[in-house]
């Protein structure tokens, strides 16, 4: 028992410290709240394909970077867009925040901005991932000693 | 016939008389008066004077007057009046040669002046001797002195002229006084005596007028003061009333965002402190319709009114508005009924609060920053007569006992208190002087009992009159005005009661009031005041275990309980309830045992984890289900920072931390959240509304991206809706064409190949198309599963909402958007337009 409440505990503890630190906002929570016995994994599932999607689009726009002729700054800007559009939606708040910060350099059409930016991109990508990574054990470990997940306001 | 005539005026002694000499014509007197017989035979002629006199009185025929000279015998003045005698009748015109012709004799008179005068004047003269000149004044320059002396002039002279009846001779009379009249007294004072009579009534006069005059234009003032008086007074109410309604405007305002913010979302605790807020708010606008009322106190036109209410809720209330300030200050409040008293009494809610308020805030001012206020409220009749008191905190009040190890005493924070019945010894009530009882009437014993400065000995007669304070420095400490403790006395005399105090400097005060109120009836209550009546049932039959040092303190929490029905043990230290839980382990009373209370005072870190692990012990032991929950911790705490109170809470020590003084609302708040009764955050109504909107409805998710199509599908379904998702603007419009079954579609705007707007155009043109033909008749309408009016309310996902975009989306069809990710509220209003209408 007291393994569940100190699991329970970091778990509550390490929750906070992503919210604190800007790694997870609000909608995240809303997320877990969609979590039900219904769809016991969503979460796990919409951070997977938040992380597919991500490293795709990463791809995608480190290509377009990379053109020496001529850097496609439109095909660079739909791709920063769908990077928003989804880190919006399952949370991530410092990725949506370079998306934003990128986008303006896209517009401006300055490649440096752009790489930089997309150097800020995968670092924070990276960064998300590993945290999730360690929520999601967390949370595994929880329930199997039995406990249940708490709800972190 | 007989002549008298006199001699010269010198010297006139008979016997020293000369023949006299040979002359043409004599005139000796023949005959004479006896006064006078001297001069006869003396030649009257021989006298120049009568010789004129003798002649001219025969050349006229009238009596002529010699002028003054002296007579010969007695040598006073005197004058010779001579006639002449005549031996025939001569006419009137007679020349005088004719005259002379017809004389034979003459008749001569002396007059002897002085005798005469003194002779006539001596019936005159008056006690004053008067002083009498007789002049010849035939010549006016030359008056010739015939009687009197000097003239010594005093004055009042008065001429009278003598006619002797020679008409050629005047004589003159001069009256004079001898001596100046005195000053006639009589006439001056009397004159002065009516001047001055008159001058006092003229005075009188005057003074009368003035003093009217004067006394009018006092009421002319009094008048115009008067009308400014009452001009002030009016000015007074408005501008009360000005500015009353002035602060009404804010606070309304702010009101109205407390309503807003109690419209949001609110986890129970926030919910409390904003309906509290809200409650607090409320109160203020009452209380400044209540300083309008002021002005009614003071006209003496104060009615009071009579309706039911709970007397301890208000009193819930009037504690919490308070307890912010007492918080501040460290200072513990509490308030306690007794059982005794009635759920429901029929009185003036509003003036009972008024006088508790002020005695309360009273307390809170002059006391620092230790010790306590503690209200109680019993029946009268608990302390009449019977020795033996039944309400334990009535025990402790009435016996004050210091606990010499801790030199603490038994009240509610330690500290010492004056006895509280000291403040009600002089009651009539009490004492049973008070002859009319009547047993409809509840009658309420009130105490406010505080640790504060207490009131100067020398200071407290005073207290009750308006605008007196203890001392001058009272106003400057602590502020205030002096008038609420004599509104309260003037209300409570409108109750019916009595107010007392006790009160001694450095150990504190204790107030106490009494008052009469109706029976009343637990369902006639206003809606207002029933607000727990049906959660309060909720808690009951569970049990609670305080643990608290202090035992009246314990009491007043037990009083909070046992109002929800829950019943109650007490113990004073954490060992001890270790112990007791121990014992209870099997009984069934362990079983109800659903929370533990403890006080910061004994809060002991250790040993809460030592009670806790116990429990959880047992709870293994018993090989209890895990989800069997095991009694919840409670920490109750006076003044605690948020800070304090957040890391208590998640350090998983206990399951809440209470404040005091304790409130009815923020007990059932908090028992609900931790005893699991609702889930988590009350969402208002709007979820369940939003669930029943969507429940069983077909919704399209049209978005590229993989990760906004799982969380909006999750979303969605949370509400019972039945989702579909496509990736492509084109797939959308094959799964749109009519006809289809779906209620609604949510799409993305920014899509490659075709975005958004150009999908929902090609799909109300084609909606738009299958319409027309329905109406024409050309396609029947069983074709089209009975619809015949195709329009899909389709929604756009954006997470870019401007005007523009906006009226875009408008243009090519859409119905409305909603953010991306989604937003409750936006969607539950969205969502309504359609589905409300019952598409």
């Amino acid at each position: 028992m007291d393994v569940v409440n100190q699991l329970q505990r970091q778990f509550i503890d390490y929750s906070a410290s992503l919210h604190r630190e800007g790694f997870l906002d609000d909608q995240f929570t809303q997320l877990q709240k969609l979590q039900d016995d219904n769809s016991p994994d969503f979460v796990v599932e919409v951070a997977s394909l938040f992380f597919e999607d991500c490293e795709k689009l990463i791809n995608n726009m480190a290509r377009a970077l990379e053109q020496q002729q001529g850097v496609d700054f439109k095909q660079v800007d739909a791709s920063v867009h769908q990077l928003k559009g989804s880190s919006s939606s399952i949370g991530a708040m410092r990725v949506k925040d370079v998306c934003i910060a990128f986008r303006s350099f896209c517009e401006a059409q300055n490649r440096e901005g752009c790489l930089r930016c997309l150097q800020q991109v995968t670092h924070e990508y990276s960064l998300l991932k590993n945290k999730l990574q360690t929520l999601f054990r967390l949370q595994q470990q929880i329930l199997a000693a039995g406990g249940s997940i708490p709800v972190v306001e | 016939m007989e002549t008298e005539d006199q001699t010269l005026v010198q010297d006139c002694l008979t016997e020293n008389l000369d023949p006299a000499p040979i002359k043409d014509e004599y005139a000796p007197v023949i005959f004479s008066q006896e006064t006078v017989s001297h001069i006869v035979s003396i030649d009257m002629m021989s006298g120049q004077q009568d010789l004129e006199n003798i002649l001219r009185a025969r050349a006229t025929g009238k009596g002529v007057l010699t002028s003054p000279f002296k007579l010969l015998k007695s040598n006073h003045l005197g004058v010779v009046l001579t006639f002449a005698v005549y031996n025939k009748d001569l006419p009137p015109d007679a020349i005088p040669e004719q005259r002379t012709e017809a004389t034979v004799g003459y008749l001569g008179a002396s007059y002897d002046v002085p005798s005469l005068v003194e002779k006539l004047l001596h019936q005159l003269a008056s006690k004053q001797t008067i002083v009498v000149n007789v002049y010849d004044t035939t010549n006016a320059s030359a008056p010739i002195s015939m009687y009197g002396t000097d003239i010594t002039d005093t004055g009042l002279l008065h001429v009278s002229s003598l006619d002797f009846g020679d008409p050629l001779r005047k004589h003159e009379m001069h009256c004079r006084f001898k001596q100046k009249p005195p000053l006639p007294w009589m006439a001056i004072n009397a004159s002065v005596g009516v001047l001055v009579i008159t001058l006092l009534v003229g005075h009188i006069f005057h003074a009368a007028i003035c003093r009217i005059a004067k006394v009018e234009n006092d009421c002319r003032e009094m008048m115009e003061l008067k009308a400014r008086a009452e001009a002030a007074d009016v000015a007074k109410s408005q501008f009360l009333a000005t500015v009353s309604h002035e602060i009404r405007t804010p606070m309304n305002g702010v009101l109205g965002m407390l309503k807003m913010l109690m419209d949001t979302d609110l986890d129970a605790i926030q919910r409390d402190y904003a309906e509290t807020a809200h409650a607090s708010g409320k109160d203020l606008i009452s209380l400044i319709n209540e300083v309008l009322d002021q002005a009614k106190i003071e006209s003496g036109r104060l009615e009071l009114e009579d309706v039911p209410f709970d007397l301890r809720n208000l009193l819930d209330s009037i504690l919490s508005l308070s307890s912010d300030k007492s918080n501040d200050k460290g200072i513990e409040s509490a308030v306690y009924v007794s059982d005794r008293v009635p759920e429901v009494v029929v009185g003036d809610p509003g003036r009972f609060r008024q006088i508790i308020t002020n005695l309360v805030g009273n307390s809170i001012k002059f006391t620092q920053d230790k010790g306590h206020i503690f209200v109680s409220v019993h029946l009268v009749d608990e302390m009449k007569g019977t020795s033996d008191v039944g309400d334990k905190v009535l025990q402790q009040g009435l016996n004050l006992v210091q606990d010499m190890s801790s030199k603490t005493y038994n009240t509610l924070s330690g500290f010492p208190v004056v006895d509280r019945w000291r403040s009600w010894e002089n009651f009539k009530m009490l004492n049973g002087k008070d002859a009319k009882d009547d047993p409809e009437k509840i009658r309420l014993l009130v105490t406010v009992e505080d640790t504060g400065v207490g009131i100067r000995l020398d200071a407290q007669d005073q207290i009750f009159t308006p605008f007196v304070q203890a001392d001058s420095s009272t106003s400057r400490h602590y502020g205030g005005t002096g008038i609420g403790l004599s509104i309260s006395k003037h209300l409570v005399e409108l109750m019916h009661g009595e107010i007392g105090f006790a009160s001694e400097p450095g150990v504190g005060s204790t107030f106490s009031f009494t008052g009469a109120f109706g029976k009343g009836e637990v369902s006639s209550l206003d809606s207002k005041w029933k607000q727990y009546d049906p959660v309060v049932s909720e808690f009951q039959g569970l049990g609670a275990l305080i643990i608290d040092n202090r035992s009246i303190r314990a009491e007043v929490t037990k009083y909070h309980l046992r109002r929800l029905g829950i019943s109650v043990d007490i113990t004073s230290s954490l060992e001890s309830a270790c112990t007791y839980v121990s014992s209870i382990f099997t009984t069934s009373a362990f079983a109800h045992l659903a929370m533990i209370l403890i006080d910061k005072d004994v809060w002991n870190q250790e040993t809460v984890l030592q009670l806790r692990s116990l429990l959880e012990q047992h709870r293994k032991n018993c090989k209890l289900n895990v989800s069997t929950n095991l009694p919840k911790i409670f920490l109750l705490g006076t003044s605690m920072s948020p800070v304090e109170r957040s890391k208590l809470k998640t350090s998983g020590f206990v399951d809440n931390v209470l404040m005091k003084p304790l409130r009815l609302s923020v007990l059932i708040a908090c028992f609900q959240e931790a005893l699991g009764r609702t889930k988590g955050k009350v969402r208002g109504k709007k979820m369940s509304t939003l669930g029943s909107l969507l429940r069983e409805k077909r919704i399209l998710v049209v978005d590229d991206n993989k990760v906004n199509r799982r969380v909006a599908e999750g979303a969605l379904k949370k509400y019972g809706a039945i989702v579909t998702c496509v990736e492509r603007g084109h797939d959308a419009l094959n799964k749109l064409k009519p006809p289809h079954t779906f209620d609604a579609c949510f799409m993305d705007l920014q899509m490659p190949e075709m975005d958004g707007f150009e999908a929902t155009r090609q799909i109300r043109s084609a909606e738009s198309e299958v319409n027309e033909k329905l109406a024409s008749g050309e396609v029947s309408i069983e074709m089209y599963g009975n619809v015949s009016h195709w329009h899909i309310p389709i929604l756009a996902m954006t997470a870019d909402v401007i005007q523009a975009t906006y009226e875009k989306c408008l243009k090519c069809g859409m119905d409305d958007y909603v953010s991306k990710p989604f937003e409750e509220e936006q969607l539950y209003l969205a969502v309504a337009r359609f589905f409300e209408s019952g598409l």
